[in-house]
């Protein structure tokens, strides 16, 4: 060996030194074994619980939102479930290649979405609610730091044809307007709650247990009829392009069961798509904007004196010379008819004929009346600005404005209130309560208003109005007997008449067994036309022969009856 | 007999203590890292195979062949360390890494080795004659290589090889005025340095004092670490169990954060385990320093020992919340080749020098 030095001649450690060098480790190694005794062993449950509250999560597990279906059940509202794509940006070192994949699939610009990516935020949505199969196409490029994440969107097959009806829900899924808002507590389910452990990703590694199972949503059958309401639509569309109307109304009643059938509200929005929304195409006008309705409202004054037995189906009544001056103020009819039974006045649509049936009447019968049929108070249907319409008590009521509300004016009203009033005459003078969900057994009577034989004899009184000499030929529906009434009213522009018309009409079929009610009404006709018989009655003629049809409901109008043909001259109504 | 004049040729330069400690450790670190990552313990086998392989060729080379090694490695290893300097890969904001076009090497690592046996070389050569002179010259020694390596920046490695030279020189018996007048100037220093610290650097050490100023952030390491080992508790959550490890709260959870796996698998029980493995470890070394016939081996078995308790207390302390973070792995336990190797060249030394302890053989 050549080892020059002997361990003899070596200076060994001084003891001074090799002590510190020991009191050094010892140090050292006590203060790691303390520490992890301190850790580990006393403050082991505290930081236990810590490291447990970043794994361990209650997440909610949300209950789908209950389906919406027609009385058939074809479905008007579902929830489809869609994938949002969401990134960890830290974790999302892309390719630019891969980049621009990802930015084509979710239809970005690629630039946006390198924004996104190297954002210094942990969790960034790239794409809210695209369709599952693009997402599968982005699962399967299995890019770093993508994720997915189960949503749902709400989907209207029926588009803009049942945008009112239905309504639509919020981002949180909460019903908004119509049917979504007014069955929000049943549409909606609860939700549940589970435990699970995330990773620190947030990725959910493992589901610990259910504390709570989701209640789902349940569905929601409607009293409507999609065909109807698609029949409704397209003539209401045709109509108001036809009379460049600003705005109008369709509402479809089951005579027997009080349903709502249809409702249809132009203009309208498509409910997929709500990206440009203006308040005009939000309106549900058929439940939210009061209308005077003009001589729709005279069957009620003529049943009501009936009721009183002053007058009679066939009491005479002098209209001439076609004008009543009540106080400084005169009423008008639109032609001289002279001498009128009260059927005649229903017929004709003398304004004389009502104010002065209206007269004989006691101002608080006519309120109670009125109050009785529903107007004046909101139908409560649970949809959203609901409205009652205008009437005054009957205390404030001067003889001349009790005389105008007996042909509609100066009493303001919904679409579906008018359509509701009208039960009575469809029914035994009874009025049930409308019913947006199907209703399976009917009540046999609902709340009284007139007798059975007023009903009856106005209901052939509004047969009358129909038929040639009446304001409505045009209403007939070709096999069927049809009863109704036609409306037209100035509209109020600033507190006076402006020369600008609500267009309206009323009724009900087959007449010897009313089944249905169906009431249209036509904003602003502006095509030169604007009665009620030229533009409302045509409608309401398409409209209850097809939903007649649809319902297999068999014809009850003799062979002999003649169809009035488009020569046929309506008698202008007075407004 | 053929086979087992093979084995005791192939055991001779084996020291039984050292072999038996370092395998237990290796068995340790292969069951915590096919927790962490089981993906990579096909890796961290093969690693040890060469790292065994390493130590055992090294265990061969006697002291003497070790000495004339010492200049030309170090200053191969100081040559290559201006080369990272000037031609170094950037990866993470450092320039640690050489590119030699057919491997990537780290010459840093190399100089954790080549310091103490570089020093140890220099004090034997003046062993009659220490005076002031040579333990500034040591100092210039040491303090070189620190500097770059400091610089690319790697403080953990800086660190490592600062304490390996500063063990030799402390061993040669450095005056203890020295290392007084050492101590008080480093306290003066204090401030000095802070300044000259980087941002990232400073804010692991304002991390350290106060790790839930900014818990999602530069405290997220600590903090998550700290909880894995605490909730660990006495006994551990069992192997493969740590809610912690097994989600990625903890961050590098295979290399310099695997402390706190074993802490939350393996409990008090694990982490005191590993703690008297390497308490044995080291008490091994030190004896072999204690009985190593030459200034040389016993500044070299010194060194080589006190680094192996740098390494873990480090480590541990920076895991465990009570050290800055700097990236220093576990020995022997974290994942990783290259430290590996490191670790079990020194073990190999210390093997060589047990196995040369006697002047004539034998």
């Amino acid at each position: 060996m050549k080892f020059v030095h002997s361990p003899l001649l070596s200076q060994p450690l001084p003891a001074w030194r090799a002590r510190l060098l020991l009191l050094g480790l010892l140090t050292g190694f006590l203060t790691l074994v303390g520490w992890s005794l301190y850790l580990q062993g006393f403050n082991s449950s505290f930081l236990q619980e810590k490291g447990a509250s970043r794994y361990s999560r209650v997440i909610e597990v949300s209950a789908t939102r209950g389906r919406i279906m027609d009385r058939h059940g074809d479905v008007l509202a579902v929830s489809t479930p869609v994938k949002s794509i969401w990134a960890i940006p830290e974790d999302a070192k892309l390719q630019p290649a891969q980049a621009r994949s990802l930015a084509a699939m979710l239809e970005m610009d690629a630039r946006d979405l390198t924004r996104k990516l190297n954002s210094e935020r942990e969790f960034v949505f790239l794409k809210r609610q695209i369709a599952p199969p693009v997402a599968e196409k982005i699962a399967a490029l299995n890019l770093p730091g993508i994720h997915e994440q189960r949503e749902y969107r709400r989907y209207y097959p029926a588009a803009e044809m049942l945008a009112h009806m239905l309504g639509f829900t919020g981002a949180e899924d909460v019903g908004q307007e119509g049917i979504e808002l007014a069955f929000q507590d049943t549409l909606a389910g609860k939700p549940g709650s589970r435990r699970v452990i995330k990773d620190r990703r947030g990725q959910i590694v493992e589901d610990v247990e259910s504390i709570k199972p989701p209640q789902e949503g349940k569905d929601v059958v409607l009293a409507l009829d999609a065909k109807i309401q698609y029949l409704a639509f397209a003539n209401l569309r045709q109509a108001l392009a036809d009379n460049k109307a600003k705005a109008g109304g369709i509402v479809v009643l089951d005579a027997k069961t009080g349903e709502v059938l249809a409702l249809v509200n132009l203009p309208t929005y498509n409910p997929n798509n709500r990206v440009r929304l203006a308040g005009a195409q939000l309106r549900n006008r058929a439940l939210t904007d009061t209308f005077e309705p003009g001589s729709t409202m005279k069957p009620f004054t003529a049943a009501l004196a009936l009721e009183k037995g002053k007058y009679r189906f066939d009491t005479m009544i002098q209209t001439a010379p076609g004008t009543l001056t009540i106080g400084n103020a005169t009423i008008h009819d639109a032609h001289m008819h002279g001498l009128l039974t009260v059927a005649q006045v229903i017929q004709k649509s003398s304004n004389v004929g009502a104010a002065k049936m209206a007269l004989s009447i006691p101002p608080e019968e006519m309120w109670r009346m009125f109050d009785s049929l529903g107007f004046g108070t909101p139908l409560k249907l649970g949809f959203p600005g609901e409205v009652g319409g205008r009437l005054r008590p009957a205390k404030s009521w001067h003889p001349i404005e009790q005389a105008t509300m007996a042909y509609g004016h100066g009493i303001s009203v919904t679409l579906i209130q008018l359509a509701h009033a009208y039960l009575a005459f469809a029914r035994e003078g009874d009025l049930l309560p409308l019913s947006l969900t199907k209703v399976d057994t009917p009540p046999l009577l609902g709340k009284p208003v007139f007798s059975a034989q007023t009903a009856h004899e106005v209901r052939a009184m509004l047969e009358l109005a129909v038929l040639p000499g009446g304001t409505a030929p045009k209403a007939q529906v070709p096999g069927y007997r049809v009863a109704g009434k036609t409306g037209t009213a100035h509209k109020l522009d600033g507190g006076s008449y402006a020369n600008k018309y609500v267009a309206s009409f009323v009724g009900f079929a087959p007449a010897s067994d009313p089944r249905l009610i169906v009431a249209v009404m036509i904003d602003e006709p502006s095509a030169g036309i604007y009665y009620g018989g030229d533009v409302a009655a045509p409608v309401f003629s398409r409209v209850m022969g097809g939903s007649l049809r649809a319902l297999g409901i068999a014809p009850d109008a003799t062979a002999n009856l003649q169809v009035a043909k488009d020569t046929t001259a309506a008698i202008r109504e007075s407004m | 007999m053929q086979l087992r004049t093979l084995w005791q040729k192939l055991a001779a330069p084996i020291d039984p203590p050292l072999m038996t400690m370092s395998l237990i450790l290796l068995g340790f670190a292969l069951l915590v890292v096919s927790s962490a990552s089981a993906e990579r313990l096909g890796a961290q086998f093969f690693n040890m195979l060469i790292a065994l392989l390493v130590m055992r060729v090294t265990a061969q080379i006697s002291p003497q062949k070790l000495m004339y090694f010492a200049l030309p490695v170090f200053v191969g290893g100081l040559l290559l360390l201006v080369a990272v300097a000037l031609f170094g890969d950037v990866s993470k904001g450092a320039r640690r890494w050489l590119n030699l076009g057919f491997m990537r090497i780290q010459p840093s690592e190399i100089m954790k080795i080549a310091m103490p046996l570089m020093l140890a070389w220099y004090f034997q050569r003046h062993e009659t004659y220490l005076r002031l002179r040579e333990y500034v010259v040591a100092a210039l020694i040491l303090l070189l290589p620190v500097g770059l390596i400091a610089k690319q920046p790697d403080l953990g490695t800086a660190i490592l090889v600062l304490a390996a030279g500063f063990y030799v020189i402390f061993l040669a018996g450095l005056s203890w005025k020295v290392l007084a007048g050492l101590v008080v100037s480093a306290v003066a220093m204090a401030p000095l340095a802070w300044s000259m610290m980087r941002d990232y650097q400073k804010s692991r050490i304002l991390t350290l004092l106060d790790p839930e100023a900014d818990p999602l952030g530069k405290g997220f390491h600590i903090i998550q670490s700290t909880i894995a080992i605490g909730s660990g508790g006495i006994l551990g959550k069992g192997w493969g169990q740590g809610t912690q490890a097994q989600l990625e709260f903890i961050p590098e959870r295979h290399t310099d954060f695997i402390f706190a796996v074993l802490s939350e698998e393996f409990g008090l029980i694990g982490s005191t385990l590993l703690l008297i493995l390497y308490a044995l470890l080291i008490g091994r070394g030190m004896m072999i320093a204690a009985n190593a016939p030459t200034l040389f081996t016993r500044l070299l078995a010194g060194s080589i020992t006190l680094i192996f308790f740098t390494y873990a207390f480090v480590n541990m302390g920076m895991v465990s919340g009570i050290l800055p973070v700097v990236g220093i792995p576990l020995p022997f336990v974290s994942y990783g080749g290259t430290s590996l190797t490191t670790l079990f060249l020194g073990i190999g030394i210390l093997m060589s020098i047990h196995k040369h302890r006697m002047l004539v053989q034998k």
